[in-house]
């Protein structure tokens, strides 16, 4: 049962990750994301890593996608409108990019790969490992730098939000 | 783990009842579709221009705002649950944390952001 | 219990609360224009049935016969996926609130909850946050001016909401120090260990939160009927209006549920069995809402957005410090 939970949600994963690129419609992308993060939730939570996979859902897929679906609506990027431009740079780019990509998959392929390897590197994690309270415990005594680090980060963020919502305001003032 | 399965259980038959109700009102009801009848609604008058208009870009930085103070939001659960064994040391650890992150919210307030025009 | 059992027992839980929240939904409807009917000295639905009992019912078969206009202009894919995608997470809050004690039957141990999650409490929360998508996607695909506006309107006031509708239960958590439903509800036992009486700053929070994240009156600008319309549901008409209009209710019962399990002490209280006690405690919060409904204006954009993010925000974290010291000395 587990097993047949863990490949549909796996398939869908993927199929959805697949869908979301090929889509031209960003905001179908957007839905295909969101399809896709509540299957890999479904795998965290398989590992019982139940607040990891509660946390994917609640930031990713409840925020930032809903700033992406803000960000497509308010630049008005309809299917037909999102027409790709083509450079002459383009292909020779993308031929690169993936070029790497693979070899950056088969890298990590070969680390895994080997008979015996993947024992070597696996971990026995405790079983709520991913659990709210051994999250905490970790968070909060042993990454605690990190984690104050992370607010600095999100105070960043807020600037730059900021500055740009001024911005706005001084072209607006302008006339532009 | 079971547990989960049922919230599974709960999904489908949720999905289920919505196609079956669409399902069940596409059999039984009406379709009579015309040019005037399917424009878009704009006071009984033709639309005018494009519905996908333009919209303040506050609605942005709002959304902004709100992935920066969830994530915090987030972080803050587990330290809910677990502050019982941690104690003294994680309250001053979530004063930083948080006094950090409330000085964002009163740049953002004193340069105006949070006011809506 | 085997696999088998356990997959035969929840099946039939799930069966029995999805049909209990859709009839609570109808009878909200009801209950609703009821209440407001006598607020206005009026007498509300009373043709269909004694007291008007049968009016959801007609309603349901008079939308269920509509015609389903899908205007030209529409996208149509996302179109026909918003009703869905507010309908389910507003239904898949209910599994996780516990309805009652455990009991027995047929000698077997039932709980009276579908899945009693020990995440419980983020789980509502992260479906929660999901509801925005309906919503935003129902206003983008109409391909109508008031649609997109209202949608715009209404998810800016959801995730702005969503902070401190989010923050307003950490104090409750603290105390407790989980986030399974039930074991809060089992915290509860007497009154006086009732969350509202611990935390009644966080109680006003969330419900103050929790009407403007059902974008329910003082709050349902995005439905202000004077300047948008019906807001992101205008162009919806037959059975995908009724799915709005039933997730609707929906998000209003289950924000009375967690609210119920949060503060009002859950299922417990004495005589009457656990599930009356449940139920009673959620039509009453259910009137509370219809009550200040009935009673408030609606708040302007720039009010709402203050309230929420220069009152409610810094108001929420600093409950949560103060509640955290108090548990701390």
């Amino acid at each position: 049962m587990e097993l047949i939970i863990f490949y549909l949600a796996a398939v869908v994963a993927v199929g959805g990750g697949l869908m979301m690129i090929m889509q031209r419609n960003p905001v179908a992308s957007v839905l295909y994301l969101i399809v896709t993060l509540v299957a890999i939730a479904v795998m965290f939570v398989q590992l019982n890593a139940v607040f990891v996979g509660a946390l994917l859902i609640i930031v990713y897929a409840g925020a930032i996608l809903v700033l992406f679906l803000f960000v497509i609506m308010l630049l008005n990027l309809r299917g037909e409108k999102f027409a790709e431009k083509r450079t002459r740079l383009d292909r020779p780019t993308r031929i690169i990019l993936a070029v790497a990509f693979i070899l950056e998959l088969l890298a990590m392929f070969k680390q895994v790969a080997f008979p015996g390897r993947m024992d070597e590197l696996m971990v026995q994690a405790s079983p709520d490992f991913g659990g709210a309270r051994p999250v905490a415990e970790l968070l909060y005594t042993k990454y605690l730098f990190p984690f104050e680090l992370t607010s600095i980060l999100l105070l960043v963020a807020i600037v730059g939000a900021v500055v740009m919502a001024r911005r706005d305001e001084k072209d607006k003032k302008r006339g532009i | 783990m079971s547990e989960y399965l049922a919230v599974l259980v709960f999904l489908g038959v949720g999905i289920g009842m919505v196609l079956f109700t669409f399902f069940l009102a596409r059999l039984i009801r009406p379709a009579h579709p015309y040019k005037a009848k399917n424009q878009s609604y704009e006071s009984a008058e033709k639309p005018i221009g494009d519905a996908w208009v333009q919209f303040n870009n506050r609605f942005y930085i709002f959304a902004l705002m709100f992935v920066v103070f969830d994530v915090e939001a987030v972080f803050l659960f587990p330290w809910a649950v677990a502050f019982g064994q941690l104690g003294l040391y994680a309250l001053i650890e979530m004063v930083i944390f948080i006094a950090v992150l409330l000085f964002g919210l009163l740049y953002a307030w004193k340069k105006g952001v949070l006011k809506w025009v | 219990m085997t696999a088998t059992e356990f997959a035969i027992i929840s099946s039939i839980k799930v069966v029995v609360v999805v049909l209990a929240v859709l009839t609570g939904c109808a009878y909200a409807t009801w209950l609703e224009r009821k209440l407001v009917g006598h607020f206005q000295h009026r007498i509300g639905p009373n043709l269909a049935g004694p007291f008007g009992l049968l009016q959801p019912i007609a309603d349901a078969i008079k939308l269920i016969f509509k015609e389903d206009i899908v205007p030209d202009n529409a996208e149509r894919v996302t179109y026909a996926l918003a009703p869905i995608l507010m309908f389910i997470p507003a239904m898949l809050n209910f599994a996780v609130v516990p309805f009652g004690d455990t009991v027995t039957l047929f000698g077997h141990k039932i709980d009276m909850v579908v899945s009693d999650l020990n995440i419980g409490i983020l789980f509502v929360f992260a479906v929660t946050s999901l509801g925005v998508y309906g919503i935003v996607l129902a206003g983008w695909s109409s391909g109508s001016k008031y649609s997109l506006l209202g949608g715009i309107r209404s998810s800016a006031q959801m995730i702005s909401y969503e902070v401190a509708y989010g923050l307003s239960i950490m104090g409750v958590l603290v105390i407790a120090q989980t986030f399974s439903l039930n074991e809060l509800v089992a915290q509860q036992a007497s009154v006086w260990h009732w969350f509202i009486f611990r935390q009644p700053v966080g109680f006003v929070i969330y419900v103050i939160c929790a009407i403007a994240e059902t974008n329910r009156s003082p709050f349902d600008l995005p439905e202000a009927e004077s300047e948008l319309v019906a807001g992101y549901h205008t162009e919806y008409s037959s059975m995908r209006f009724a799915m709005f209009y039933i997730g609707e209710y929906a998000n209003m019962i289950s924000v009375s549920c967690v609210a119920t399990t949060l503060f009002l002490g859950g299922w417990q209280g004495p005589f009457l069995p656990p599930v009356v006690w449940f139920v009673i405690k959620v039509i009453f919060f259910m009137s509370v809402y219809i009550w200040i409904r009935a009673t408030l204006p609606r708040l302007r954009y720039d009010q709402l957005m203050y309230l929420g993010w220069k009152v409610l925000f810094p108001l929420a974290l600093l409950n949560v410090m103060v509640t955290s010291l108090i548990v701390l000395l």
